[in-house]
């Protein structure tokens, strides 16, 4: 079962650009990734596009169909009907390189800017020992793939690019998450979360979670969890006030 | 560098408009229904079955029927439109809207920060809730306390009227603190409370249980936070419904 579908593709770079329209053929069980590389093969040889996995693994594709962020390698060409347009446009939230592809540095600035893993002082790699029930929340966390989808579609950044320096995003404030949970992480992170990542922009609209391709419960658990301890930390008025009154 | 050039607000082509004019819609509807109910200060008790709404519960000023403040009558008269429930209100409003769902919600719904995910909102500048007064959204813990407290006074008020027997009213109390103890017991403060804080499971056997339990009905927090906030509201309109003489209670039992 073929067809011809139409399309619709973000052209340009950072000099300015357009959607342009494309007639491609669609085969029974393609994605939207095997599409734009029979428009690169048979249409548009120049066409940009960054990709590497095709399986959901690499997390390179990433881009937004239909104005929903998506893996392109992801999205079911099936869940689209014959005669529907579909628009394929980069991620608006970084910088254009060149049509499909964007400059995603600003993740591995954030990335760089959480303190690595602090185990005790005392214990030397090889004598960790922790219980799977003290582990396995974080482990959650480390099932992402750093498509950067929860960065992209995150309002805090993408309507507001002068928050990129306050705020860290969703899957870095996961992260700062992962690292407090752990059982032998002996850095405080609680206090950072808030000051240096931005934590306190966040306003849990739940947009991360919904465009995770791994399907990590970002926002209920680690954003939401985060956002206790800081109130344990700075907005309990029983520890506010016991430190006032004893200086502890 | 740049952003792609692309003007359009959002491409998105499914009705992305709907959910959020929906919870606004409902939240608008039930705030009416609410406000006039609180303001109106009459037919929340029923005196043949010892039916109380949960909107009057606990009646705790002077103007109340005597039959109806099972805790006393703390408060005087309340001056001017002003009736009994203002004084709970605040406690179980606050609950509602610092709880983590709601924000999520009326965020989205009445304020467009995001109206919905990948469609650009309409503010020129976000500060989130790190400023007065969206900073208080911190303080959700203590209205959590709060309606902990008010939760078992409802228990209270409808063990209370199965002393007259058994009728629809009873379940229809019985349901309703089922629902609002779901609601409850599924607050991602309480979630934190009885074990998320911990960094070790382990050593916390009973806190980690607990944990998991309130992490199940956590999953379900959003249908939980409208399933009782309808049927709170229903409650009270079949209270309100029996106390009028409107309907008559269908009874079981005598």
């Amino acid at each position: 079962m073929s067809y011809q579908g139409k399309f619709r593709v973000w052209r340009g770079d950072d000099s300015g650009g357009a959607l342009e329209d494309f007639t491609v053929e669609v085969n029974e069980g393609e994605v939207v990734l095997d599409i734009i590389h029979r428009l690169q093969a048979t249409q548009a040889p120049d066409l940009a596009v960054r990709w590497n996995c095709k399986a959901g693994k690499c997390g390179s594709c990433s881009a937004e169909i239909n104005g929903r962020p998506r893996l392109l390698c992801m999205t079911r060409m099936s869940t689209f009907t014959e005669g529907e347009t579909i628009t394929v446009t980069p991620m608006r939230t970084f910088p254009i390189i060149r049509d499909l592809v964007t400059d995603v540095s600003f993740n591995y600035t954030k990335a760089r800017e959480v303190p690595s893993f602090a185990p005790p002082k005392d214990l030397a790699p090889g004598e960790y020992r922790m219980q799977q029930v003290d582990v396995e929340r974080s482990q959650e966390f480390r099932k992402c793939i750093e498509c950067f989808l929860c960065q992209n579609t995150c309002h805090v950044v993408r309507d507001h690019e002068e928050n990129k320096e306050a705020f860290s995003g969703p899957r870095f404030l996961m992260r700062v998450a992962e690292l407090e949970m752990h059982p032998l992480d002996t850095a405080d992170r609680v206090d950072q979360a808030q000051e240096e990542h931005g934590l306190g922009l966040c306003n849990i609209t739940k947009c991360c979670s919904e465009v995770c391709p791994e399907h990590i419960h970002i926002t209920d658990n680690a954003l939401i969890p985060m956002k206790e301890r800081v109130a344990d930390r700075k907005y309990d008025p029983i520890v506010w006030l016991g430190n006032k009154l004893f200086k502890r | 560098m740049a952003r792609a050039e692309i003007a359009a607000r959002t491409l998105r082509t499914d009705r992305w408009w709907l959910p959020p004019l929906t919870t606004f819609v409902g939240l608008l509807l039930i705030s009416i229904y609410a406000a006039f109910r609180t303001f109106q200060g009459d037919y929340y008790w029923v005196d043949q079955y010892h039916y109380l709404t949960p909107m009057y519960s606990p009646c705790l000023t002077e103007e109340c029927l005597p039959a109806a403040s099972h805790f006393g009558q703390w408060f005087p008269a309340l001056p001017g439109f002003l009736t009994p429930p203002v004084i709970i209100i605040p406690f179980l409003l606050g609950f509602r809207i610092t709880c983590y769902y709601y924000r999520k919600a009326y965020y989205r719904a009445a304020w467009a920060s995001p109206p919905a995910c990948a469609v650009a909102e309409p503010h020129s500048k976000y500060t989130g809730e790190t400023r007065f007064p969206l900073i208080a959204q911190n303080l959700h813990r203590y209205f959590f306390y709060a309606a902990s407290i008010l939760l078992l006074i409802n228990i209270y008020d409808a063990i209370l009227a199965f002393g007259t027997g058994l009728g629809l009213g009873n379940i229809i109390l019985l349901a309703n603190v089922a629902l609002l103890g779901a609601y409850t017991l599924s607050c991602h403060s309480c979630r934190h409370i009885a074990g998320g804080r911990l960094k070790h499971f382990s050593k916390h056997p009973v806190r980690y249980w607990m944990w998991t339990q309130i992490s199940k009905l956590n999953n379900r927090h959003m249908q939980l936070a409208w399933a009782s906030l309808i049927f709170v509201c229903l409650t009270d309109l079949y209270v309100a419904l029996v106390a009028s003489g409107t309907i008559s209670d269908l009874r079981f039992i005598n």
